[in-house]
């Protein structure tokens, strides 16, 4: 249960290698350890990056002892798992599903012989885990969504998909945080920005936390929106800096449903699919 | 403030500092310089810390006029430059009078040239880094290149802090053809084939046309997966050859995204990036293996010349 090895990726970097597998046990695992890492402030470490089943150590090799890191990152790999967690709360994100804000919902429901009541019960029924932050600022790795609406990409990625949109990519599921490119089917959206560098938490979604969504109207989502605007006005910050703040929304958001049972289970995510490399590797 | 006016933007000129670390279990991408010596270099010349921001110019440079007499260095890449129409020299500090336009024409070798000016330039920190990752549209001015009409504004210089004389030698040798790039395998050497780090030394790879500051797509010898071209996402650091199913390695340079889910064959030692940081489409590599000694001598040896230069401040 406690294996793992470390390997070095050139000179300025090691990293730790959990069993390869995509499960939150292991996940916490390298969470932990990086958590001690961050903790612990070794001289000389510049980041530490936990992601599905590993964590990567950058550091200055000028002004850190080589041996003495591993020695240390060795000692924190090998301390037994807690089963503490993070001791964060779960973040509660609001969504509006369907209409414009979510305009794959139908598609979902089509695939998986639901209502669009149905799919917004069962996305917002499970708590999911934020496994890693990668690809784009805050953008997290949420899962496993119930594998009745797991829906694969779209075969065309959208040009644009706006900051906030919810999507489901497999049994993944995510929130944009910034207008990109995607390929994800897009269910709703939420007026809470998952990355804003000018708010005293820049981010929404930390690696190892419990994320819930639950579903609001149209009129909840405008009054969130206008808000978090007026937090951000109120803390000193540029006010209505983000184009995706448009005043005109006359789309209309799907009923919410209420909350039913869903059944357990865990499924390997998809990894996010990708053109060649390089630049197509930003969508995520 | 005093501040510069950006007549011409050039083809891709942003403002970067040493990079935004700390952040990259967010998804926040480093960014920096990516000819990290020549960005240090520029700024010892002009007196500035080595954190200070500078202009990166990339293949066509800009046009600039500045509002109060400055001094500045340009290095890294060799540009024809003129002042008010003369040329000036590149690799050393030199005035820049008020209201006078330093232009960037023909460049000669290499892809990316700093220009550092004394004060550094002093764009709002974004998340503790001036650095502009464009991608994700942060940093810099508005997270984005100069463009014509854009002003930036220069800090106060610290009177403390003279300039340098220039090194006798170069600090960053220039590509020649092949540019040599040192590699350590790993971290994921075993995930190709035994004969494959063999394959990636055995010619030269050219730079394609589809390269920029997240990486560069290499044309050359193909490298063999041994159990397929997916492995479970992890961090990318600086320097690494991912490699997708082509076989064809992409080596990731300072806007890489901060995770990725190829297997990675071999990083390019921290001492060779400045040279890594020259290259352009076109632009061949000849790998060569090294052993962590030899990666950390080169790396001592590099920061020994740039720590007598700037200590040697008179």
């Amino acid at each position: 249960m406690n294996a793992f090895q470390i390997v070095p990726a050139g000179d300025a970097a090691f990293v730790v290698e959990f069993e390869a597998r995509i499960d939150p046990s292991v996940n916490a695992r390298a969470i932990q350890l990086a958590d001690a890492l961050q903790a612990a402030r070794v001289p000389g470490v510049l980041d530490v990056v936990p992601t599905f089943r590993s964590v990567a150590i950058y550091f200055d090799p000028l002004r850190t002892n080589g041996d003495v890191l591993l020695a240390r990152i060795e000692a924190e790999a090998a301390k037994p798992s807690s089963d503490r967690g993070t001791g964060r709360p779960a973040v509660r994100v609001p969504v509006c599903y369907g209409g414009e804000l979510g305009p794959d919902l139908a598609a979902v429901a089509a695939f998986s012989h639901l209502s669009e009541a149905e799919v917004i019960t069962a996305h917002t029924a499970r708590i999911y885990r934020a496994f890693m932050v990668g690809f784009v600022p805050g953008f997290a790795y949420l899962g496993t969504v119930e594998e009745r609406i797991a829906m694969p990409r779209r075969d065309t990625p959208r040009v644009r998909v706006p900051v906030g949109s919810v999507g489901i990519a497999g049994v993944q599921t995510g929130i944009y945080p910034m207008e990109t490119p995607g390929g994800w089917q897009l269910v709703g959206r939420t007026p809470l920005k998952p990355f804003d560098p000018d708010r005293a938490e820049p981010f929404l979604i930390t690696a190892g936390d419990a994320v819930q969504f639950y579903a609001i109207d149209h009129d909840r989502f405008l009054d969130i929106e206008r808000q978090s605007r007026a937090t951000a006005v109120a803390i000193g910050v540029r006010p209505g800096s983000d184009p995706e703040v448009r005043s005109r929304r006359r789309e209309r958001c799907a009923d919410s449903a209420t909350v039913l049972p869903v059944r357990g289970g865990f499924l390997v995510p998809p990894k996010p699919r990708r053109g060649d490399g390089g630049r197509e590797a930003i969508l995520p | 403030m005093s501040g510069v006016r950006v007549i011409k933007g050039g083809m891709l000129t942003t403002i970067q500092d040493t990079g935004r670390w700390g952040y990259q279990s967010r998804g926040v991408p480093v960014a920096g310089p990516m000819d990290p010596v020549s960005h240090r270099l520029a700024n010892a010349l002009v007196g500035n810390e080595r954190g200070a921001a500078t202009l990166e110019v990339t293949l066509l440079g800009p046009e600039l006029e500045f509002e109060d007499e400055r001094v500045v260095a340009v290095t890294g890449a060799e540009f024809d430059i003129t002042l008010d129409g003369r040329p000036v020299p590149l690799g050393t500090s030199f005035l820049v009078a008020a209201e006078s336009h330093l232009r960037f024409g023909q460049r000669r070798r290499g892809s990316r040239a700093y220009l550092a000016i004394r004060g550094g330039v002093s764009v709002p920190p974004v998340l503790g880094s001036r650095s502009t990752h464009v991608i994700s549209a942060m940093g810099g001015l508005a997270g984005r290149p100069l463009r014509t009409g854009d002003r930036i504004t220069l800090g106060v210089a610290d009177a403390a802090r003279p300039t340098v004389t220039p090194p006798a030698d170069p600090l960053v040798e220039l590509p020649s053809r092949p540019a040599r790039l040192r590699v350590l395998p790993g971290p994921q050497a075993d995930a190709f084939t035994s004969d494959a780090l063999a394959a990636l030394q055995s010619a030269p790879y050219t730079v394609g046309q589809q390269s920029d500051r997240m990486g560069f797509r290499l044309e050359g010898p193909r490298l063999t997966h041994s159990r397929g071209a997916d492995i479970i996402s992890d961090a990318t650091p600086l320097g690494v050859l991912q490699v997708p199913a082509s076989g064809q390695p992409i080596l990731l340079m300072a806007d890489r995204q901060t995770t990725g889910g190829y297997p990675k064959i071999a990083t390019v030692i921290s001492a060779d990036m400045a040279v890594a940081g020259q290259l352009g489409p076109g632009d061949t590599i000849a790998f060569s293996m090294c052993t962590p000694r030899e990666a950390m001598a080169a790396l001592i040896a590099q920061e020994r010349a740039l720590m007598v230069l700037e200590m040697g401040r008179q």
